[in-house]
């Protein structure tokens, strides 16, 4: 078989073997035998094969840090990826978390469903079926069922994202066709599957009319942008995450909030911070809620520590780990409360919170929800009666 | 779907397994509509594998294990409650029939009551036709 293409695309030939990657990667540090140097190296000594063969291959989390900082720039992420759809071709699989009820979730929505997932709307909320924006709900219907357990209220998001867009004069589109966007099947090998989820999603997004698409999931945000044009083209639409449009708001003055007393610290995911270097937008947000503090942990923005599980895959006692590094650095700030962009983020962290103590304790939230309860309602012109 | 619907049945080895398997030696008769799994406890169905019968094509998905306090392990069968539970709201989420999934107690002493859900369950199943996943999936990954 023949790995160059990947060795290319990757511009893996290039790597000096010098080791940053694996000193950089949180995995390592807790998995002596984990390092991406070597598993890039015995891909370009021929050892490709036994690579996809092991288990190591499935266990990184694709949070980047180790591309990052790479002074050759070999795309190791990329690298990663694409040798899993290679594995998954010769019938290797990743270990699937949550008894892989995930990776069924998103398979069926490759074929002819016709969900029911907007139920979670309310009376007091405006939607649209056709118009200028769509908001991309993502799995939050499906994790709001999945990971109730954990005390995370997925929908929540959903609910203050609209009740967001509402105020600053926009009706989204929330559509019951809408379909999961796939990246935890392209990270864990299953291109096909991917490839049949994009072209649907684009045709619901092209059918509604809308220009732009809103996301509240930075998971969502980053396959759209960085993934779907290479399986579908260019898309049509432009694409924003929810604080990307919020921010500029907040900073005019058009968007304004009630006091939320405390500290909190932010947790920058990988897929808006790394890859898609959207570090401030959620910051403005949180600047704009008054009596709001927010301290920054140890490591942030482009250093950010991953949350320790990606794609659903090969969740194990080292993510736990890696959690716990994460938690104690959001602790170390003096901060209770740790905000995010991404769900998926929330969920894993909160998994992990559920071990610490009294003294440790550390609750995850999402920026989007935690702001959506201080709405404050439009304000008053001189005009207005 | 042919006259007949494709139905997997998972049975618990302690009791329901058992209960198909008296129901077979005492010449009861029931549609063969069911290919029955055996699982070492209900408990042991994930909602992954109902998911994934559905998505495979199965009409129907019957998941039979020891009466509540008969569980060979005790809570297994609770267990099960919890996880049919959850499959149920997925497959209302996904535009699925929650109908298609059944959850039954059957005990080792139960062939007649393993023929009569099995009946029961053919027939609900016939109403609501076939399961329509594939129609438009033009691949099975």
């Amino acid at each position: 078989m023949n790995f160059q293409p990947i060795i290319q695309k990757t511009r893996a030939y290039l790597c000096l073997d010098c080791g940053k990657c694996t000193a950089s990667c949180p995995l390592a540090r807790v998995d002596l035998d984990y390092s991406p140097r070597r598993i890039v190296e015995r891909v370009i000594y021929g050892e490709a094969e036994a690579v996809m063969a092991d288990p190591h291959l499935w266990m990184c989390m694709t949070c980047g840090l180790c591309s990052a900082r790479c002074p050759s720039h070999v795309d190791f992420t990329r690298f990663i990826v694409e040798m899993r759809a290679e594995a998954f071709r010769h019938g290797e699989r990743g270990i699937y978390a949550h008894n892989g009820i995930l990776q069924e979730v998103m398979r069926i929505q490759t074929l002819n469903v016709h969900q029911n997932r907007t139920r979670w709307l309310a009376a007091d909320m405006e939607v649209a079926d056709r118009g200028d924006y769509f908001y991309f709900v993502g799995c939050l219907p499906f994790f709001d069922v999945i990971f109730a357990d954990l005390g995370v209220q997925a929908l929540e998001i959903a609910r203050s994202a609209v009740r967001l867009l509402n105020r600053i004069g926009i009706a989204p589109i929330v559509s019951n066709e809408e379909r999961c966007c796939g990246a935890d099947l392209l990270l864990g090998g299953d291109v096909d599957s991917f490839q049949r989820l994009a072209e649907l999603n684009l045709e619901t997004i092209q059918a509604s009319g809308a220009k732009k698409v809103i996301f509240t999931c930075a998971e969502c945000y980053n396959a759209f942008k960085n993934d779907y044009p290479a399986f579908v083209g260019p898309l049509p639409f432009e694409l924003m995450h929810l604080t990307e449009l919020l921010a500029p708001k907040v900073e005019a003055g058009e968007l304004r909030f009630a006091p939320l007393p405390g500290l909190v610290t932010y947790h920058d995911p990988c897929r808006l911070g790394r890859y898609l270097k959207v570090y401030e937008p959620p910051r403005t947000l949180l600047h704009g809620v008054p009596e709001l503090i927010l301290v920054e942990m140890e490591d942030n923005r482009e250093r950010a520590m991953c949350c320790g599980s990606t794609a659903w895959v090969n969740c194990s006692g080292c993510s736990k780990l890696i959690q716990r590094e994460k938690l104690r650095q959001a602790r170390e700030t003096g901060a209770r409360l740790m905000l995010t962009t991404c769900p998926k983020c929330q969920i894993h962290l909160s998994c992990a919170a559920r071990d610490l103590d009294d003294e440790q304790a550390v609750e995850v939230e999402d920026v989007i929800s935690w702001v959506g309860q201080a709405i404050e309602p439009q304000a008053r012109t001189e005009n207005d009666g | 779907m042919d006259d007949l619907p494709k139905i997997i049945a998972f049975a618990c080895n302690w009791c329901s397994y058992a209960g198909a398997d008296l129901a077979g030696v005492s010449r009861i008769q029931y549609p063969p509509s069911t290919r029955v799994i055996r699982v070492m406890c209900s408990g042991r169905v994930s909602p992954m594998f109902i998911l994934e019968a559905l998505r495979a094509g199965a009409d129907g998905v019957l998941v039979t294990g020891c009466h509540p306090g008969d569980c060979h392990y005790l809570s297994g069968n609770e267990k099960a409650v919890h996880n049919i539970e959850l499959a149920r709201s997925l497959l209302a989420l996904l535009g699925i029939e929650p109908e298609r999934l059944r959850l039954e107690w059957i005990s080792a002493a139960e062939g007649a009551r393993f023929a009569q859900v099995v009946k029961e369950f053919t027939e609900q199943i016939r109403q609501l036709g076939a399961n329509k996943l594939q129609a438009a999936g033009d691949r099975q990954p």
